[in-house]
């Protein structure tokens, strides 16, 4: 893989660059016939985000080897490094003439090579691993609700929210009106809580199809991420939802750039709905490597499988809900601090769900067994 | 001791006598020695020098003519001292390092000799402040005996290009490589961190470039941690002169301006480190 950018779209990957470094330690590079794709996704797979960039947005774009039937290489590299190269913006714009990006398969090096003012190179080799397709399972066309604004409209409102807030609560009001609301725990002391909720009107978005009283809540520090690169770039975010647990998704179109940000949402316990299943990162039976490419078949992550449909237990009852928890693929963790916070009839975990499956980097093989989840009661709590 | 607030007459008792309208133009150029608490200053009729050595391997001096004082009277043919620098720094600074415009902290320096303190007066605003700092038996400094015959390399270049290098340099490298030759790549600055390798070229035709005599392919390990104090002088300065001889040992002398437009230079000596493998590319 072999491509130059040029000009001002130097910057404009930089800045991909420190949006996509919100989300992950890795880098994943995937050139593609339709362009150069880079991608990141959360330790705890509950946030993804993937930034296309088109053949036209390079001065010179040649996604593989020579041979025609020689598979593209896809490979990763740690954010870290990649993000030095490209972490002072500013000096990017002043002294950044061309960027080389260069993938070395046989020396095991990703070249990144920019040409400064003055004549001065900076070359930069750095050492990378091949990989398996990262891709989020999703499809905008089947989300019930979708907005879309221009970014500063966003950028504006997410201001009120403190830097350290971990959720927001997007909802769909009377009126056509969109509100903006910080996450509250239930078990939080209502003493000590601060809420800070704020309505946008129907004119600030561009368009608003919404499911009336739908609402959402996710993460806020992956969201800023791709907010800054969205208000910079002066492109409008749209924004694609469902139901509570299913993902949202953020995605901003250009002629030359295609962005998508996927985070997962809180599943509301009051739906009446079944509550979330263990997210192994795959709970489907035989995954194959195949199926990683065909991404509209496969809805899954975020609902609850065939199998517990038919298991024939009751819905669990509302009870306080926990933090998210981070190490979420390994099973026996999740029972150990499932006993830990239980109140008498397990509750369910306010978790996140994974929304990958078939990605090489899943621990081990398949996912762990369906029923992870202790739904009849027992006063030991135990297992 | 009671202290006399009355600063001495010229000379009198005191075989060093130096005074500064805008200490400042001492204490900027001293920053940029520090990256050791001790320093040996050394004082002529040509002007102050003040040296910072660390591992046997690295030796910083600030040269501070003369001329550059208002008053600069030395009794005996050298005075030697060894002193704290950051407490000299404090003590310059005393006032604030806040540079309004206008206001500048005047500095009167005396010293008695040998067994005796450094005495400091400083004066900002109408309100004076004395320093006494004691000073120690001078330590032998090493001696890297770079003249300008010996040398084989040697590049002039703007600050401007360098600085930003060297602020982001891979400080997860343990070394940082320098190659210098008549051929391609020209000067080249390289690390070998975790990430990978990187490589900063300055090609001889650049506008960076003030003058270009290399006559030798020469690469040379140097370690970051004992270079990577000079970035403050390159941050000063507005030329750097980079120089090796045949034995790899680097000087780098950086020329700054102070505020008045006095010239000030600062060099910086290095030990080549171990032997040299083959660079990666």
């Amino acid at each position: 893989m072999k491509c130059v950018i040029t000009g001002s779209n130097v910057k404009v990957l930089g800045r991909a660059v420190h949006s996509l470094s919100r989300i992950g330690d890795e880098l994943y590079l995937e050139p593609t016939e339709s362009g150069l794709s880079l991608r990141a996704v959360n330790s705890s797979r509950s946030a993804f985000a993937a930034f296309l960039f088109a053949p036209l947005f390079f001065q010179l774009y040649e996604a593989g080897g020579r041979q025609p039937d020689r598979e593209l290489l896809r490979c990763k590299v740690l954010m870290k490094s990649f993000l030095g190269i490209f972490r002072s913006l500013p000096s990017l714009e002043k002294t950044v003439g061309k960027c080389l990006i260069l993938l070395k398969p046989r020396a095991s090096r990703l070249v990144v090579q920019l040409h400064c003012k003055y004549g001065v190179t900076k070359t930069h080799n750095l050492a990378f691993q091949e990989c398996e397709r990262l891709q989020a399972v999703f499809d905008t066309q089947s989300c019930a609700s979708s907005l879309c604004a221009p970014a500063r409209v966003l950028a504006e409102a997410v201001v009120h929210f403190p830097q350290t807030l971990a959720e927001v609560t997007l909802g769909a009001g009377p009126g056509g009106k969109i509100s903006l609301r910080n996450y509250v725990e239930d078990e939080a002391e209502p003493t000590k809580t601060m809420v800070t909720e704020l309505w946008l009107a129907k004119e600030e978005f561009q368009t608003v199809a919404v499911a009336p009283g739908s609402r959402i809540t996710f993460c806020l520090k992956e969201f800023r991420g791709l907010l800054t690169f969205a208000e910079a770039s002066n492109l409008p975010l749209t924004i694609h939802y469902d139901v509570p647990g299913r993902p949202v998704v953020f995605t901003l179109d250009d002629a030359v750039l295609e962005v998508h940000l996927v985070l997962a949402t809180l599943s509301d316990p009051e739906s009446g709905s079944q509550p979330p299943t263990a997210n192994g990162v795959s709970h489907l039976p035989a995954p194959s490597d195949d199926f990683a490419d065909d991404l509209e078949s496969y809805m899954i992550a975020m609902e609850t499988s065939a199998y517990e449909a038919g298991s024939g237990v009751p819905p669990s009852p509302t009870f306080p809900l926990h933090t998210p928890r981070p190490a979420e693929s390994d099973p026996e963790e999740e029972e150990e601090e499932e006993e830990e916070g239980a109140v008498p009839g397990t509750p369910p975990h306010k978790k996140f769900r994974s929304l990958f499956f078939g990605s090489v980097l899943m621990p081990g093989g398949p996912g762990p067994a369906p029923t992870q989840e202790v739904l009849a009661e027992d006063s030991d709590g135990e297992y | 001791m009671p202290l006399s607030t009355q600063p001495p007459a010229s000379g009198e008792q005191y075989v060093l006598v130096a005074s500064l309208d805008n200490a400042r133009h001492l204490s900027s150029i001293l920053r940029a020695v520090h990256f050791q608490d001790h320093a040996t200053c050394f004082a002529t009729v040509n002007g102050l020098r003040v040296t910072v050595e660390d591992a046997k391997c690295i030796q910083a001096n600030a040269f501070i003519q003369a001329e550059i004082f208002q008053e600069f009277a030395v009794q005996e043919e050298s005075v030697t001292f060894r002193i704290n620098l950051s407490v000299l720094l404090d003590c310059l600074t005393i006032f604030g390092t806040s540079s309004l415009p206008g206001t500048s902290t005047a500095l009167r320096m005396c010293y008695r000799g040998y067994g005796y303190p450094l005495m400091l007066f400083l004066e900002e605003g109408g309100v004076v402040t004395v320093c006494k700092i004691n000073t120690q038996e001078p330590d032998e400094l090493l001696d890297f005996d770079f003249c300008s015959t010996k040398v084989v390399n040697k590049i002039i270049l703007q600050s401007e290009g360098l600085r930003e290098a060297f602020a982001e340099l891979d400080m997860t490298s343990e070394v940082l490589q320098i190659t210098m030759s008549p051929d391609k790549p020209y000067f080249r600055l390289s690390t070998f961190g975790n990430a990978g390798s990187a490589h900063l070229d300055y090609p001889r035709d650049s506008d960076l470039m003030e003058a270009f005599h290399c006559n030798q392919t020469q690469t040379n390990r140097y370690k970051i941690s004992l270079l990577k104090p000079s970035t403050k002088a390159l941050a000063l300065s507005c030329k750097v002169s980079i120089r090796t001889d045949a034995q790899g040992f680097l000087s780098l002398q950086y020329m700054i301006r102070n505020e008045d437009g006095q010239i000030c230079f600062v060099e910086y000596y290095c030990c080549p480190d171990e032997d040299i493998t083959e660079a990666e590319l």
